[in-house]
């Protein structure tokens, strides 16, 4: 019994201490959200809380939370109030399988990558239970258009893990990584280095998951679920305070784990951009969170530079140029491994 | 084996009362979420017993894909509860007899079960070590089971072009969008350039 405890006590140190660290980055990652969109547009974005108003993000949370909740009074109750939890929760249990550094994930397990495809294709309930439970028109809609988009996208990005797991030969996290110490930049005689990883072998799949991100996530210029200008903030109409800010945070958070998991699957997650000394001698933790916030600068700038998509151009994109070329993609990856010998034994 | 023990409760407990849910639930949305939550106690189960492929893939396509569906038909459905009730008296005695036959058919057919000793020399050979579940159903489903595998295929397919079929209506007369003729345009077909003399229009 006393291990047990043990094991669970060692657990749930690790979860929180993993908790603060992320919601910690996440909050300053909003904050560079609004800098970078803000820079784009020659404003000043936050600079009044705080030096160069880094506190933003702090003072946006004591603002949420000691506003007063309020429930609309058609709203089914139980759902209404499930639904930004729902949110919150599944982006951050997905946390869990995330290997940071060599060794550190808090559940190294064996199907991690079919962990976080199920989690992230998860993210559609939130949405869906707000819209519907709020009982109003805007957000119904909000929701009928979230189902249609999110189901649509988790396809492509589907594929696009397959053709990853056919170079890698393992759904574990840290195995895709450690897979991507050698590959095309060994066989150019850079051992190694950043040509050793998927991005370039598999470049236009990074640039459909890249997309296919984008619209998972409900970021701009796939935001439709809460387009401003047709379904004033979608889902989200109703909420308020606390629960308004865990669908922020769920949504936030879910946006940094697909950073996350496009720096596992195609940028080499811990591994340093070059193995020679200096570069090598900087903590994994380093170079993991450099290509993060990358990826994430790369979000930022989408969503300030690229007018929103309309709908059926959205469907289009999805269904008909991101799918065939996704899984013609597969099938040709899978030719040239078995074909040229280079099957991951 | 403490931990498996009390998980092993929690999830059957949970599975069974939100299947009970499922049924028992005024709201039809409820319903679907209750049946959510079933799946997700079973993906629990399947990982107690090691089978974590399984249980992730149930998430994936019936918790992420299929669920998604239902709940977004029962969302748009207008159901109308006193109208549905108005007809239970007269349709209760035909329902009773028929779940009535069906209980007993049931009783009969496994009052009577037994199983074989063959059958128990059939069972499944324990796990080998060192290779995961994943690539343990990669192996038979692949080299043993293909065609069984492939035919699963081509029944969803047949069935998908069916609905697509089904669906699928041309109209006369509809503008469509045709990106590529869109994309192709160059300015030689798209800007004529006029020189307007002033106060004379085109």
């Amino acid at each position: 019994m006393a291990e047990l405890a043990l094991f669970i006590g060692l657990i749930l140190l690790q979860s929180v201490a993993l908790l603060t660290a992320l919601l910690i980055v996440v909050s300053f990652l909003i904050y560079f959200d609004r800098k970078v969109w803000a820079a784009v547009q020659m404003r000043r974005g936050p600079n009044v809380v705080g030096p160069f108003g880094l506190l933003q993000s702090f003072a946006d949370l004591l603002k949420f939370v000691f506003k007063e909740v309020i429930i609309p009074d058609g709203a089914n109750k139980g759902v209404f109030v499930l639904a930004p939890m729902v949110t919150a929760i599944l982006a951050l249990a997905a946390w869990a399988v995330v290997p940071i550094n060599d060794g550190w994930a808090i559940a190294d397990i064996n199907v991690g990558i079919l962990y976080l495809f199920a989690l992230s294709s998860l993210g559609v309930y939130g949405v869906i239970m707000g819209g519907w439970a709020s009982n109003s028109k805007y957000p119904f809609l909000a929701a009928l258009r979230s189902a249609a988009q999110m189901v649509s996208y988790e396809v492509s990005i589907g594929f696009v893990i397959i053709t990853v797991l056919l170079c890698a030969g393992t759904l574990n996290l840290s195995g895709i990584v450690m897979s991507q110490q050698t590959g095309l930049g060994t066989m150019l005689g850079l051992p190694n280095s950043f040509l050793d990883w998927y991005f370039l072998p598999l470049f236009p799949m990074f640039i459909i998951f890249f997309i296919s991100a984008l619209a998972e996530t409900n970021r701009p210029p796939f935001d439709l679920v809460e387009a401003e200008s047709e379904l004033v903030a979608g889902h989200m109409v109703e909420y308020s305070s606390t629960p308004y800010l865990l669908f922020m945070l769920g949504e936030y958070v879910a946006i940094t784990l697909m950073c996350a998991m496009t720096t596992v699957l195609f940028l080499g997650g811990w591994l340093p951009l070059v193995d020679i000394p200096v570069l090598n001698w900087l903590p994994g933790v380093f170079w993991f969170m450099l290509k993060l916030v990358f990826v994430f600068f790369m979000f930022a700038m989408v969503k300030a530079i690229v007018p929103r998509y309309r709908y059926d151009q959205l469907m289009r994109l999805g269904w008909k140029v991101f799918l065939p070329i996704s899984l013609a993609w597969v099938a040709i990856t899978a030719g040239v491994l078995v074909s040229f010998g280079w099957l991951p034994s | 084996m403490v931990a498996a023990t009390v998980f092993f409760y929690l999830f059957s407990v949970l599975a069974v009362a939100s299947a009970v849910m499922v049924i028992t639930a005024r709201n039809p949305v409820h319903s679907v979420l209750f049946l959510i939550l079933c799946f997700f106690n079973a993906a629990g189960l399947f990982i107690l017993m090691g089978a974590e492929f399984l249980a992730m893939i149930l998430v994936v396509v019936y918790v992420g894909a299929v669920a998604v569906l239902f709940l977004f038909v029962v969302m748009m459905l207008d159901v109308d509860f006193v109208k549905l009730r108005e007809g239970l008296a007269s349709y209760l005695p035909v329902g009773g007899v028929i779940g009535l036959i069906v209980l007993v058919e049931l009783a009969l057919v496994f009052g009577t079960w037994t199983i074989s000793p063959e059958a128990l020399k059939a069972t499944a050979a324990p796990a080998v070590a060192g290779v995961t579940n994943t690539e343990a159903l990669g192996q038979v489903l692949y080299t043993k089971y293909f065609y069984y595998f492939q035919a699963a295929g081509l029944v969803l397919l047949v069935a998908m072009v069916g609905a697509i079929v089904l669906t699928l209506r041309q109209k006369e007369g509809v503008k469509r969008q045709s990106i590529s003729a869109q994309v192709a345009r160059t300015p030689a077909t798209a800007v004529e350039i006029r020189k307007v003399e002033p106060g004379q229009g085109i």
